[in-house]
């Protein structure tokens, strides 16, 4: 049979279909990783190509100076958090905060007024206070999280005065009472879902709020008692799940076994490491930053459309890696990071001399390590 | 020369357009002469028209655009009437339909979700009319009614997916929304909330009628254009006579396979495998959060599925002072 012109045509549009087809592709090298039990599909699929950087640790402004003489509180008026802390080592981790954090043409004044750095006139450092005792907070008591690399200012900051990773309340329907437009929170191309269209209440609903993302059927037969999750609350959960994924970099079977999404028994420890993280961040954006409403001035590089502070969500520290800063822990140049220090408190001389105002310096609500325990510590302990 | 082939056919015959049979029963009657087209040619009859839509037609036709518009409108409203927008990120656009907090009420805010309860009631309604007009087209033209339970079977999935379940389940939260992606991840997520669909055994056979209707179309149109040299496209003349393309295409199955189906039979079997496939998609669906909240733990109780290893993970929340 001899082919026609036309027959050529098609074949030719065909084939050029089917090309364009592929543009959907990924191309280049994949790593492929199995995590569990072979046949369950529990793979990480790595697209070399596009690994994001963990980033890397700027090296200290100077050796960490040895421990000892005079403590922080001794040496300086307005120590809140710190005054434990030995002096060396405290201006220390001032020179490192203010490399991780403060704009490098303003340096200490983005905090301190330099003609009297124990002056709290600028919002900055109150802010920075509070932030330290979050800091602590994490690295003593959220450990099932951060583990042992523990977290420092530059885990979320990199240098910025605002970490580049935040979130904020959504400024909801522009036009509430009217008939249209009314988008349900969800189907926006927003990176908060990782461009997905699922709904983006997640942030607020489970990283602020204490909403359950417990929506899996736990028995074989339905209950009946009108407390199931519908399939939108399953949607609104798989919404962080996307967040999450997108931030660590990671498919949903790091953690999960989407056999049985909902079976612990069936999923990789990651899961549970994730579970006290939703927790943690929870705590770091109500016990910390809700705080600072009234600090943070009104201004749209601290705060959202509805008035409140940026707030932290999972890529905040992780961006892109499943271990933030490669999971290299910052702990030998920043110690007093690591766990609330006990406060200095004056000689007993000095007391007995100025019974007032001894007390008055001792950081009474400022160093309280927040409430909350672990596995393994006693009942009733639960913050929230 | 020209030749005659059953594919892109590069015949096509040109005369006085054909009107067809004259009516019987009908309140209207069938619009213009019709024209030739001649690349509609290269696909199927060049002939296109006169169509017939009559008082179901059109009543589907006004319900459907209907349905159309509320949902192409909502779509539109929900990015601030900016066309370019619109058309950027249609694929994410959606009319969703009411949340939990209303239940199964018919009467619902229409941003909340009363917009999603006309639309889908406009599409049910232009579904159900088409339904009614391919099944009395076809009682005019002196036919059988496959074609309309056929479409039947579809409308039924979609009624479930959209009405009977919800109903059932008393919150109109259940159901799909209208859109391109968002449709998709009501999928995942009502797989995720029901403990993986894939365990779920109607959900099984309804895969199984599926890709099953895709082998049996290749097959039978494979077999039937291997033929055509013989005429093989007038199957059922030709049945009873020897060294025919319908002898051939039999033959061929019974020497590869040893069994060949009948001029008749494949497309019963043909027909059966796509009703099949909304009909069991559709029981599975039904049966889903009403009968069973968990299809994994379900397929594991009946030893249906296999109980992999646990990796001893326990749930933090057991644990005694964890967080909430």
């Amino acid at each position: 049979m001899k082919r026609t012109p036309y027959t050529r045509t098609a074949l030719a549009v065909i084939s050029g279909l089917g090309l364009l087809a592929l543009g959907g592709c990924e191309p280049g090298h994949k790593q492929t990783v199995q995590y569990g039990y072979r046949g369950t599909g529990m793979n990480q699929i790595i697209d070399v190509k596009h690994m994001v950087s963990p980033g890397t640790i700027p090296d200290a402004p100077y050796p960490l100076p040895a421990d000892g003489g005079p403590k922080a509180g001794e040496t300086y008026q307005n120590v809140k958090v710190l005054s434990g802390v030995s002096t060396e080592r405290f201006n220390h981790l001032m020179a490192e905060i203010s490399q991780w954090v403060a704009p490098p043409e303003q340096g200490c004044a983005y905090c301190h007024n330099p003609e009297n750095m124990a002056s709290d006139e600028k919002y900055t450092k109150v802010v920075a206070r509070r932030m330290l005792q979050m800091t602590q907070t994490i690295n003593s008591t959220w450990s099932p999280h951060v583990q042992k690399v523990g977290v420092t200012c530059y885990t979320c900051h990199r240098g910025n005065a605002v970490p580049a990773n935040k979130w904020a309340l959504s400024a909801g329907a522009p036009h509430p009472g009217s008939i249209l437009g009314d988008r349900h929170d969800q189907n926006p191309v927003s990176a908060d879902a990782a461009y997905s269209d699922l709904p983006t209440t997640g942030f607020a609903d489970y990283l602020l709020g204490a909403k359950n993302i417990r929506v899996y059927g736990t028995t074989v037969l339905p209950k009946y008692d009108g407390k199931g999750a519908s399939v939108q609350t399953a949607e609104k959960s798989y919404g962080l799940m996307m967040h999450m994924s997108k931030a660590l970099g990671v498919n949903c079977t790091f953690c999960h076994n989407t056999q049985a999404f909902g079976a612990w028994n069936l999923s990789r420890p990651q899961r549970a490491t994730a579970w006290y993280g939703i927790r943690m961040v929870r705590d770091i954006n109500n016990t910390y930053i809700s705080s600072l409403q009234s600090v943070f001035p009104d201004n749209h590089d601290r705060k959202g459309p509805m008035g409140d502070p940026y707030k932290v969500n999972c890529t905040t520290c992780h961006q892109g890696v499943n271990k933030p800063l490669g999971g290299v822990s910052m702990m030998a140049q920043a110690p007093a990071l690591w766990g609330p220090v006990a406060p200095y408190t004056a000689h007993a001389g000095a007391a007995a001399a100025e019974p007032a105002a001894a007390p008055a310096a001792a950081p009474a609500d400022a160093a309280k390590p927040a409430p909350l325990a672990m596995n393994g510590a006693g009942p009733g302990t639960a913050a929230k | 020369m020209a030749r005659y082939q059953n594919m892109f056919t590069q015949v096509q015959l040109r005369g006085p357009l054909e009107a067809g049979p004259p009516l019987r029963n009908a309140t209207f009657t069938r619009t213009g002469p019709g024209f030739y087209n001649y690349w509609m040619g290269k696909f199927g009859n060049a002939q296109i028209g006169p169509i017939y839509l009559g008082t179901l037609g059109m009543a589907s036709l006004i319900f459907a655009f209907l349905s159309f518009e509320i949902i192409g409108l909502n779509m539109w409203a929900s990015v601030g009437w900016n066309p370019v927008q619109f058309v950027r990120m249609l694929p994410w656009l959606a009319l969703e339909p009411p949340g939990p907090e209303y239940g199964f009420s018919m009467f619902v805010p229409l941003n909340k979700g009363g917009w999603w309860l006309i639309a889908g009631f406009c599409m049910t309604t232009a579904l159900i009319l088409w339904f009614l007009r391919t099944y009395i087209r076809a009682r005019a033209l002196g036919m059988g009614t496959h074609v309309a339970w056929a479409f039947a079977a579809g409308i039924f999935l979609i009624i479930t997916l959209g009405f009977i379940r919800p109903m059932l389940m008393g919150s109109w939260a259940e159901a799909v929304p209208f859109g391109i992606f968002p449709h998709l991840d009501w999928t995942a997520a009502f797989s995720i909330r029901y403990g993986n669909l894939f365990y779920n055994p109607f959900h099984c056979l309804s895969i199984v009628f599926l890709y099953g209707s895709t082998l049996l179309f290749a097959m039978h149109g494979a077999t039937i254009l291997a033929v055509g040299r013989y005429g093989g496209e007038r199957e059922i003349e030709q049945i009873t006579d020897r060294g025919t393309a319908s002898e051939r295409a039999a033959l061929f199955w019974r020497w590869t396979m040893g069994f060949n189906a009948t001029m008749e039979s494949i497309h019963r079997w043909a027909w059966w495998f796509a009703v099949l496939t909304p009909l069991t998609g559709g029981i599975g669906i039904l049966l889903t959060g009403t009968v069973v909240d968990n299809w994994y733990m379900w397929a594991v109780m009946h030893h249906y599925a296999p109980g992999y290893p646990g990796t001893g993970v326990i749930d933090p929340a057991t644990l005694p002072g964890a967080p909430k």
